[in-house]
């Protein structure tokens, strides 16, 4: 990875060099530009650019930072919305995050990003950094963070190298996340051989203000300074850059360049408590925190969002390794470093509130009124470029799209070939057998590493079906949030798949009592270089974007992650969608499964033969065939209204979605919940949608959610779904006693043998 | 650049789960022939003049109060180095 | 009645241990680890957290503190002061509690509900609990196992300063499954696990008579109230 030739003679490439050594050989291609995209440049610039343009050029018009392969699809999120979609959209997509008004002039911002291939080549530090890097964003919308989830995909639990990465992902995740303090409030953690070399580390992040608390990320006054605070800069994450390295690397100093980028949560806590006291002081005029890009991408962002310019002395940049060259300190990736935008008369202010927190700045420049973007180094101009290229004007590929080769194949072939329990013995030790798989198995042996009581506002936690948290402690007016993504079923038909995300996780928020409110989405794909991934890429944020348009919630921000693939291997497709919704009072949640005896249990909604892309055909049978289960979000939504209704008027003691697994996993989790067992029949739903014991307990059909509802709200409860037009069936009721899930005609399954199976799984694995 | 070296280890008697955890390491990987491992810090105390009698005192000093806590550590040394 | 809060650069659960002493009557008042000036309060509590980055060691950057040394004196002339993990550290590192803290055998941060048995009612923080009480009070921590020299023990144990044990499981092998600490006086108390966690309906952890019901712990600032109403 790095090239140790020695290419030219030491000295800094200005501008002046670039136009008297017009023909200089430039390493474009090893940076990753395509020959026409260094040709624009050429064509922008008047000129060839110098070593540090081409550098930030390089960067910045990546895929992970221009998004010129997804740009033309993810616009629909922005376009196929309605005025009333948009009522509490206080922020849309573009900026850090999306910001949403929740009521009682409160706000809150929340995203959800992809740090993947970092963190499968160093776990530990990939996810730390992962989630370092999107509670800046949080942080830098003017809010302060109060929560964090994950969502995880590893390779086949049984494969040595699993293993390592899971250690690695969930010790960076705990490591960061509990030093800074943020309740981890939910997530999901999914096994397929499919992510084998290409694990997914999402992460999400939730912050909390007032509405004029926001911040934007822009420098739009001239003569305001540009500062740079945080951490020092390093080598983190310049590996690439090192092609332009005048020198040979083993003449350059005692230290590798690492690739990887280095989190140190202490410092982000730090600069978290100093930010949030600068922008409630007023000192701030705009604010930009360092990612991907790290200043390239401050100064050209901040510059070309504020329509103005900026003049930097990029030897103003604090230093902890004095040997970076010019090239590497704007492409430095170092963590922990925010750049602010602060007015001259503000300064002394600035400096009193970071000199208390013991964080570190320097002045690095300032905004100037021209549309110009220059950076000196010392006395010689490295970098003159118009701003708005950099940042926006990237270029916009349509890149090639074709149906998959294998679609229909894999479309033909249904599970219904599948053979199917011949005994109740056999369809009990089926169910026992599939808690017991690490996908639905407990996932407390990770959970337990986060902490979920710091901030004292954590209402529910894993292992309820969304994170609640409470956001002012007078009203108790909280948000929920929950994540969801189906590799399988989108896999199968990648349209259906984002929308089945999208209704997953709206489902989810709904059964916690909450109104669901806005979305934001990880989409996570192979290489858009394949036509059949572009393909499928296409086909979900169509889905997405549709189904949103449907539900009447908007996607205020997101991240693509493009090339999760090993060879021509590439990963499911996987969108991953997060949902949040608003509830007027957290004291009103609902969890996910019940804790009083002599409950009626519920089931709402209908079910068909649906087992294809089900955890009983993949898991049990190793079968991923036909079309994923029909969704009509009309009737999500029914149910979502229902819910609120019914919860509104205090009759709901607990709901539970009834997802991957089916309805036996959905029960049985219900009753693990507080440890409360019930007895079942699955009788009258055979009967009344017309289906065999093997769907009954295994169907993942859409639309359902398990309810228990206190003895004196039945008749109340039973009236609201009818009016509602849900369709509502009792198939059980909960018994505090007996310490069984009593299934009729097919097992007396004992709570503790249930417990025992569904518990050990992931610490054998990896304890 | 003149300094003086502070190095300091886990009291002998006291449990060190990161050595044991790296000795476990180390033995996985097929380095049984290492009994123990034990972890410490080096912590080097720079200066921008040279270093007098004084200072190395006051830096004994320092590591024994604030470097080090005596309850869970040993001083184990603290040299001159140029 | 006026209780301190110190915040360190790093300390996290501060507005929660504010929020505890509000609930339980309480005046907070937050304290700038810088300052010396602790503002006249009536007790200090010292939060959990990782201050400085559990640095060198866990409080021992804290422990030097202007605030700190403060508090140091202070408690030598009867303050109330409750460290409460990281803060636990800072008072173990300040010699104002015996032993240290290390990490745990396991590696792993762990996060559990956790049961104890208040083993001494008499101190400024647990005199609202009945002697051998069990509560249930969150634990979260990486690096908190106690340890001490044999004779160290075999005093503490004899005075009755162990004020908390770990009941059923020790989650991070403390010798003798000490959780908490108290000084000779009674007015210095450390532990590790979290009362401040455990003071809201709703927020606390779950117990068989609710989800998240369990707020054992605000009787720890319920009681120093009543200890400085009383002194």
């Amino acid at each position: 990875m790095f090239k140790s030739k020695k290419s030219e003679p030491s000295g800094v490439d200005t501008t002046q060099h670039a136009i008297t050594e017009p023909e200089k050989e430039q390493p474009w291609q090893e940076l990753g530009l395509k020959q026409d995209e260094y040709e624009e440049i050429k064509n922008i610039l008047g000129r060839r650019p110098t070593s540090s343009e081409l550098a930030m050029y390089s960067v910045m018009w990546s895929e992970h930072c221009s998004y010129k392969s997804s740009k033309i699809y993810l616009r629909q999120f922005g376009e196929k919305v309605t005025d009333e979609m948009k009522t509490h959209l206080m922020v849309g997509m573009g900026e850090n995050a999306g910001v949403v008004d929740i009521g009682e002039g409160l706000a809150v911002t929340f995203k959800v990003e992809s740090h993947n291939h970092p963190s499968y080549i160093e776990p530990f530090q990939g996810a730390a950094t992962g989630v370092g890097g999107i509670v800046r964003d949080i942080l830098s919308m003017g809010a302060r963070p109060i929560a964090v989830m994950d969502q995880l995909r590893f390779g086949a639990p049984g494969n040595q190298d699993t293993a390592r990465v899971v250690h690695g992902v969930v010790d960076g995740i705990s490591f960061y996340g509990n030093c800074l303090g943020l309740p981890n409030i939910g997530g999901e953690t999914v096994f397929d051989s499919v992510y084998q070399g290409n694990p997914l580390v999402n992460a999400l992040s939730i912050g909390s203000m007032k509405h004029e608390d926001l911040q934007l990320a822009k420098a739009s006054n001239p003569g305001d300074l540009v500062i740079l605070f945080g951490a020092r800069t390093g080598a983190d994450g310049i590996g690439g850059v090192s092609v332009l390295a005048s020198e040979t690397f083993e003449s350059t100093g005692p230290t590798k360049r690492p690739a990887v980028q280095v989190g140190d949560p202490f410092a982000e806590k730090v600069l978290i408590e100093c930010c949030l006291e600068l922008f409630h002081s007023g000192v701030v005029a705009g604010i930009q925190d360092l990612g991907g890009a790290g200043i390239s991408c401050a100064t050209s962002e901040l510059a070309s969002n504020g329509g103005k310019g900026m003049r930097v002395q990029l030897k103003n940049v604090l230093l902890r390794d004095e040997s970076l060259t010019p090239e590497e300190i704007l492409m430095s990736e170092s963590q922990e470093r925010m750049c602010a935008v602060v007015p001259k008369k503000k300064l002394k202010a600035f400096e009193e509130i970071v000199n208390k927190w013991e964080v570190e700045y320097s002045v690095l420049g300032d905004v100037i009124n021209e549309d110009r973007l220059y950076i000196n180094w010392g006395n010689e101009e490295i970098v003159n470029v118009p701003p708005r290229t950099v940042a926006h004007d990237g270029p916009v590929y349509e890149r090639p799209v074709a149906h998959p080769s294998y679609q229909e194949q894999l479309n033909n072939s249904n599970s219904s070939s599948l053979p199917r329990a011949k005994s109740a013995a056999d369809l009990a030790a089926q169910l026992m057998e599939l808690i017991a798989t690490p996908n639905q198995a407990d996932k407390s042996w990770i959970t337990a590493q986060y902490d979920k009581y710091v901030g004292g506002n954590t209402a529910l936690s894993m292992p309820d079906d969304s994170g609640m948290v409470r956001v002012s402690e007078e009203s108790g007016l909280g948000v929920a949030l929950a994540t969801d993504a189906n590799g399988k079923y989108a896999y199968l038909n990648p349209y259906e798949g984002a929308r089945l995300a999208l209704a997953e996780a709206y489902r989810n928020v709904a059964v916690t009592g909450a109104v669901p409110r806005a979305v934001t989405n990880c989409l996570n794909f192979g290489s858009p270089e394949n036509p059949e991934v572009m393909w499928q890429f296409k086909e979900a944020t169509a889905g997405l974007a549709d189904a949103c348009l449907e539900l009447g919630i908007p996607v205020t921000g997101g991240n693509v992650s493009f090339y999760n693939q090993s060879g021509d291997e590439a990963i499911y497709p996987t969108p991953v969608v997060g949902v949040l919704g608003v509830i007027d009072d957290v004291a009103r949640r609902i969890p996910s499964g019940w804790q009083d005896d002599g409950n009626n249990i519920y089931l709402l909604g209908e079910t068909f033969d649906e087992l294809n892309g089900s955890a009983w055909a993949k898991d049990l049978h190793d079968h991923l065939g036909g079309q994923p289960p029909k969704l009509d979000l009309n009737k999500e939504k029914q149910l979502a209204e229902l819910l609120h209704g019914a919860s509104i008027q205090g009759l709901i003691e607990s709901a539970h979605d009834v997802s991957e697994g089916g309805l036996g996993v959905a029960v049985l989790e219900a009753a693990l919940r507080f440890n409360i067992g019930a007895r079942i029949w699955l009788g009258d739903m055979m009967e009344r949608d017309g289906i065999d014991e093997t769907a009954a307990m295994f169907s993942e059909s859409q639309s359902r959610v398990i309810v228990t509802v206190g003895r004196e709200d039945d008749v109340k409860f039973q009236a609201l779904c009818e009016a509602r037009g849900v369709p509502c069936l009792r198939i059980g009721v909960t018994d505090a006693t007996s310490g069984l899930v009593e299934i009729k005609d097919i097992a007396d399954l004992k709570l503790d043998d249930i417990r025992s199976g569904w518990v050990e799984t992931l610490p054998e694995l990896f304890g | 650049m003149p300094k003086i070296i502070v190095e300091i280890m886990p009291k002998q008697d006291l449990l060190d789960p990161q050595g044991k955890a790296v000795a476990n390491a180390l033995h996985r990987a097929g380095n049984k022939e290492i009994s123990a491992v034990r972890i410490g810090k080096r912590i080097e105390l720079h200066f921008d003049r040279e270093i007098t009698e004084a200072d190395l005192d006051e830096a004994k000093a320092q590591a024994a109060n604030f470097l080090s806590n005596d309850v869970i550590e040993d001083v184990v040394a603290v040299t001159k180095e140029d | 009645m006026k209780i301190g809060v110190i915040t360190f650069p790093g300390t996290l659960d501060d507005r929660d241990a504010q929020r505890a002493i509000r609930l339980a009557g309480g005046t907070p008042v937050p304290l700038w680890h810088a300052d010396q000036d602790l503002k006249k309060v009536d007790a200090v509590v010292l939060p959990g957290g990782f201050s400085y980055g559990d640095y060198l060691r866990c409080g021992a950057i804290a422990a030097q503190a202007p605030a700190t040394k403060e508090v140091i004196k202070l408690a030598g002339q009867g303050l109330p002061v409750l460290g409460i993990c990281n803060g636990f550290q800072v008072l173990v590192e300040s010699h104002l509690l015996p032993g240290g803290l290390i990490r745990n055998e396991h590696q792993h941060f762990v996060c559990r509900d956790q049961k104890l048995r208040v083993e001494n009612n008499t101190t400024a923080w647990t005199n609202l609990f009945e002697k051998d009480e069990e509560i249930l009070i969150p634990l979260k921590n990486g690096e908190g196992g106690y340890i001490a020299e044999p004779e160290t023990l075999k005093m503490l144990e004899g005075e009755n300063r162990i004020a908390f044990r770990y009941l059923e499981t020790n989650p991070n092998g403390s010798m003798n499954d000490i959780a908490g600490l108290t000084n000779e006086r009674g007015n210095v108390v450390g532990l590790m696990p979290h009362p401040e966690h455990a003071v809201e309906p709703g927020f606390g952890p779950d117990t068989p008579v609710a989800m998240r019901s369990g707020v054992d712990g605000l009787r720890f600032f319920a009681s120093v109230l009543q200890q400085v109403v009383n002194a």
